[in-house]
């Protein structure tokens, strides 16, 4: 059973989101992870990238696939995880205490569509 | 371990091949073209060489050292006498500008092969160009795209896709500049004419299928599939890699298909050489054959000559006129079984398939139980359930002395092993994996942490392809 | 029957186990109205007697000699005795794709060798385990450019081989890339027209060296003018030549793609070669085809695999860097082998000789024979001489057709093999027939 951390935002694409302030981190919940496997890259869009709720805000390579992280919401992208570069690893050992791109929130209005822990944990079962 | 051949170098070693030489570049070529010093290559003498090269060959499981099972790939034997025809010096030393009086006798090769090929498949005209299936996919969908594009109709950029297609047939279609749709398959494992039938439009180019499809299933609907395509203005592609199923029983031309390509590596029995060289020449019917690569082999008054002056090509895809050492082979396949044998290929192909099919019932779980064509795909999810996976199936069956079948593939089938046993192969070599696979079957239900640490008689065991990737080391360092 | 293993006894067996007693069954699902009965208007069965002797009178309407000193980008280089019988090895020959990487150590160790060896020929930092031939890996390169850089335009000088520039044509067109050729200078050359055609949205600039003339380019300062203009710099090189030449990676460039027949690969009328395809490490991910790495077994092992996987398109799909599944697998063991067998010092020596017994042949054709020389600049192992008027001269490659400027003009091209006796020979022989 894959593991659903309260306080997050998720998406069907099986993303978390964490508000914070203005700005908001993404990055893949630990269905996701397990779905993929070794995880052996990650990257994201270059800092400064304007996205629109659906575009693809990074990649996450594994061994056996490969996978588009696509940004829940609209928003400029301000940092990439740096760590993750070194160590892609980290999203499989913690996949909620690794973001992945950090975004500024253009439309918070976007984090309603969003499911919570709860309605998360019943998508992946439903699965 | 093994060395690689720069572990076997010393200073100063070597043989010499070419005679002494005294000269000064830099006056000759300039002295900022140079380099500093000589490349940083090993320095290794012949008998070193000659045994570090015959010691990593005896790494290797081929076609001859054992049974190659290899879904979708058509493993089977490569006949000898294609080597020895490649290896003539009239051949092998021929330039590819000599000119044509010079290349009469490989031009005919050429000439030939591109008709025989034509009666095989049904179609008008081939071109033997592309050096591989997917280049030749790639040389197929730009015709499709110059086709449509010639006759004003520019807005079909989609090309519609199967889902249990092999990921070149995508990939392919985006570097021709479509974009992709994909096609469910119905119960039965075929195309769901439903979803092909709301998926056509104006904006819809083609379809791309591989029939026997991936599952090792012919697409029975194939000739309704190819009246809706043609209906909506589409053309269809036919993707070769199954038509070793099929010689003699059927063609893609009389299946309706507008744009062939053939792996000439797997049906007509060309080595694989551990990932090529291969050859996939693509073949048309009329309407299409003004667009084929450029030089085209004619016939004239004076013998055959090359044509490059055919304003609606595509152009060239490759330098020169194909893999010529390839076509070869194949051509002399071809003339070796004339179509009598290339048609009992096929049936003793499909016999081979259903045979293990029916041995192997009852053992794995088959998705798609009917008879099969040339290739059988099964499911090992039976044995995940107790914990063996088809990958641990497939590297007991290395320690068991076979080469495993293709895994995960079609994506379509969890836990896939995908069987294609091929012509060439004795009953006792057929009964001998199917004893095999029924013992790893057993084994995976008694004692599935058994096969997790196989191979354990390879000359390694299962690489750690994570640690591979997350931080690559992709040359030789000192 | 020819390679089916049993008899009809033994086939009868297996239908048997079936429930069938002919074959027919079995294709039952191909609708009536496609089907086939066999396979008509094609020649055979032979035996391989009679397909000896066909094949052997079929090699022998060729003549392999008839055109001296031909190069133009396949070349009669030397290869060492013990080349062919190593490759050839059947455990090399008929293997697949090394999908499992426990019993294809021996491929993938030789990819990992072909790797380095073509990094360390071109000063780059990864190279691919082979592309098609050196023209389609130009494209590749094109390719990666493009996507490396998100600019959609590209330049490619007219000194690059006329069939690299073809097949870069075909390839832009389908992509939507616009190419635009630019002329050489009266040198031979590609600076100066690559400059005045370099813009802010040009996403590549190819240049050929040593070019289809055999010219030597000044290849840092083309690297560095792509540099400025924001654009990739990508070079075709003959790996061969890198021996003595200053190699891309030195003199500034990003990509380097080219033919690897000149290292062991026999001319088999243009094909199954192998091209080769190197870069910097920041292009890695965009590099397409397969690459091996090194990694361990459980056991601390050292082995090589297939990796870096997910740019491919059994992964990605339509997502894929490219479409490429194979590479020339053989042909780049032959190279490999071929590098390994030579050594630095071997490399050199047939480099060298290529060059000097180039420049001997200008050197005589022009004062003994009359020819003039048509470009005043350094060459490698071709040149493009001019025959006297009147004078009746097909050795090498006719440029008229590619460089209609050129008319009358040969591509000339000497090897080690074309030592001074074998060269006197062949002007002797011209001579002669004055």
């Amino acid at each position: 059973m894959a593991d659903v951390k309260a306080g997050l935002y998720y998406s069907s694409e099986h993303e978390w989101l964490r508000a914070d302030d203005d700005a908001v981190y993404l990055g893949i919940t630990d269905f996701a992870q397990s779905s993929l496997g070794d995880i052996v890259f990650v990257d994201g869009e270059p800092v400064g990238s304007q996205l629109s709720a659906g575009d693809v805000a990074g990649v996450i390579e594994s061994v056996k696939a490969a996978s588009d992280l696509y940004a829940p919401v609209s928003g400029v992208v301000l940092a990439i995880n740096g760590r993750l570069a070194e160590t892609p690893e980290l999203l499989n050992e913690e996949p909620y205490a690794c973001w992945i791109v950090k975004l500024t929130l253009s439309n918070p209005a976007e984090l309603d569509g969003l499911m919570d822990a709860k309605a998360y944990a019943a998508f992946c079962e439903g699965l | 371990m093994s060395k690689v051949i720069y572990e076997h170098g010393r200073p100063g070693r070597g043989t010499d091949y070419l005679p002494e030489v005294e000269v000064d570049l830099a006056a000759l070529l300039g002295v900022d073209n140079l380099r500093g010093a000589p490349p940083p290559l090993p320095e290794v003498g012949e008998n070193e060489v000659v045994r570090h090269y015959t010691n990593l060959s005896r790494l290797n499981y081929g076609v001859d050292t054992g049974f190659y099972p290899l879904g979708s790939c058509t493993m089977k034997y490569n006949p000898k006498i294609g080597e020895a025809a490649a290896c003539l010096p009239g051949f092998a030393g021929l330039h590819p500008y000599a000119r044509p009086e010079h290349a009469q006798g490989a031009l005919r090769v050429l000439y030939d092969m591109e008709a025989h090929l034509s009666r095989i498949c049904g179609m008008a005209a081939f071109s033997l160009q592309p050096a591989a299936g997917a280049h030749g996919e790639l040389t197929g969908l730009m015709m499709i795209s110059a086709w449509h594009e010639s006759r004003g109709d520019t807005a079909r950029r989609v090309m519609l896709i199967p889902d249990s297609a092999h990921g070149t047939n995508p990939a392919s279609a985006v570097m021709a500049g479509f974009t992709t749709r994909q096609i469910p398959s119905d119960s039965r494992g075929l195309v769901d004419l439903e979803a092909l039938k709301g998926a056509l439009g104006p904006e819809v180019a083609g379809l791309m299928l591989t029939n026997p499809n991936t599952l090792g299933l012919f697409e029975r609907d194939i000739l309704e599939i190819a009246r809706l395509t043609h209906e909506a203005g589409g053309l269809l592609y036919y993707d070769g890699a199954n038509l070793n199923a099929i010689l003699g029983h059927t063609s893609p031309g009389a299946m309706g298909f507008d744009v062939v390509h053939v792996n000439l590596h797997k049906t007509f029995a060309t080595p694989h050489g551990g990932g090529g060289p291969g050859s996939g020449p693509v073949g048309v019917t009329e309407a299409l054959a003004p667009f084929l690569p450029v030089p085209r082999v004619v016939s004239t008054a004076e013998g055959l000559r090359l044509e490059t002056d055919r304003p609606l090509s595509i152009g060239r895809v490759r330098s020169f006129y194909g893999n010529f050492g390839v076509i070869l082979r194949a051509y002399a396949y071809i003339l070796r079984l004339g179509g009598r044998g290339l048609t009992e290929a096929a049936e003793a192909a499909v016999l081979h398939a259903n045979y293990v099919r029916a041995k192997l019932r009852g053992v794995y779980d088959i998705p798609y139980d009917r008879v099969c064509m040339h290739e059988c795909v099964f499911s090992a999810a039976r044995q995940k359930e107790h914990g063996a996976s088809a990958a641990d199936i497939a590297k007991g069956l290395i320690d068991r002395g076979f080469h495993p079948p293709t895994m995960y593939f079609p994506l379509t089938v969890r836990e896939a092993l995908m069987v294609e046993p091929t012509e060439t192969e004795t009953p006792e070599t057929l009964d001998a994996f199917i004893e095999t696979m029924t013992e790893l079957a057993a084994l995976a239900e008694r004692d599935p942490d058994a096969l997790k640490a196989a191979p354990l008689s390879a000359p390694v065991g299962r690489p750690d392809e994570a640690q591979a990737a997350r931080k690559p080391v992709l040359t030789f360092k000192e | 029957m020819s390679y089916l293993p049993y008899t009809d006894g033994e086939r009868a067996g297996l239908l048997a186990a079936l429930g069938l007693s002919t074959p027919g069954a079995l294709f039952e699902d191909i609708p009536a109205a496609a089907r086939a009965g066999g396979i008509d208007g094609l020649p055979g069965p032979m035996d391989e007697c009679a397909l000896a002797a066909h094949l052997t009178e079929l090699a022998g309407q060729n003549d392999p000699a008839a055109t001296p000193f031909l190069g133009a980008g396949v070349y009669d280089h030397y290869i060492p005795a013990a080349l062919a019988g190593l490759v050839s090895r059947s455990e090399f020959a008929t293997a697949y794709t090394p999908y499992q990487p426990e019993i294809s150590q021996g491929t993938l160790t030789g990819i990992f060798e072909f790797q380095s060896h073509i990094t360390r020929l071109t000063g780059l930092d990864v190279a691919n385990a082979s592309q098609y031939d050196g023209a389609s890996a130009c494209a590749e390169a094109l390719f990666m450019a493009v996507g490396q850089t998100r600019k959609h335009r590209a330049l490619v000088s007219r000194g690059v081989h006329p069939e690299v520039r073809r097949t870069l044509r075909t390839y832009a067109r389908f992509r939507g890339v616009e190419l635009a050729e630019t002329d050489t200078d009266p040198q031979g050359q590609s600076l100066t027209g690559l400059s005045e055609a370099l813009t802010d949205d040009t996403a590549a600039v190819i240049v050929q060296n040593p070019n289809f003339f055999g010219v030597l380019e000044p290849m840092t300062a083309i690297a560095a003018l792509a540099k400025a203009g924001g654009a990739a710099a990508v070079a075709v090189c003959d790996p061969l030549s890198l021996a003595v030449l200053k190699p891309p990676g030195a003199c500034g460039f990003d990509i380097a793609a080219g033919e690897c027949q000149p290292l062991g690969l026999p001319p088999s009328f243009g094909g199954p070669h192998a091209g080769y395809l190197a870069t910097k490490e920041s292009y890695l991910r965009r590099m397409p085809g397969r690459i091996a790495g090194q990694t361990t077994d459980a056991q601390g092992r050292r082995a090589f695999v297939l990796t870096l996987q997910a740019r491919e398109q059994h992964i990605r799909r339509d997502k894929a860097v490219s479409n490429i599944c194979s590479n020339q697998a053989l042909c780049a063991l032959t190279a490999t082998v071929y590098l390994s067998l030579m050594g630095p010092k071997g490399l050199v020596k047939a480099a060298a000789l290529s060059a000097i017994h180039m420049d001997d042949l200008r050197r005589t054709l022009v004062s003994q024979y009359g020819f003039t020389q048509v470009f005043d600049a350094p060459f490698f192992r071709e040149c493009v001489l001019r025959p006297p008027e009147g004078a009746v001269c097909d050795w090498g490659y006719d440029l008229s057709a590619d460089y209609p400027e050129l008319a009358g003009a040969r591509l000339l091209c000497c090897t080690e093999k074309d030592g001074a006796e074998r060269r006197g020979r062949i002007l002797s022989a011209w001579e002669a027939n004055r």
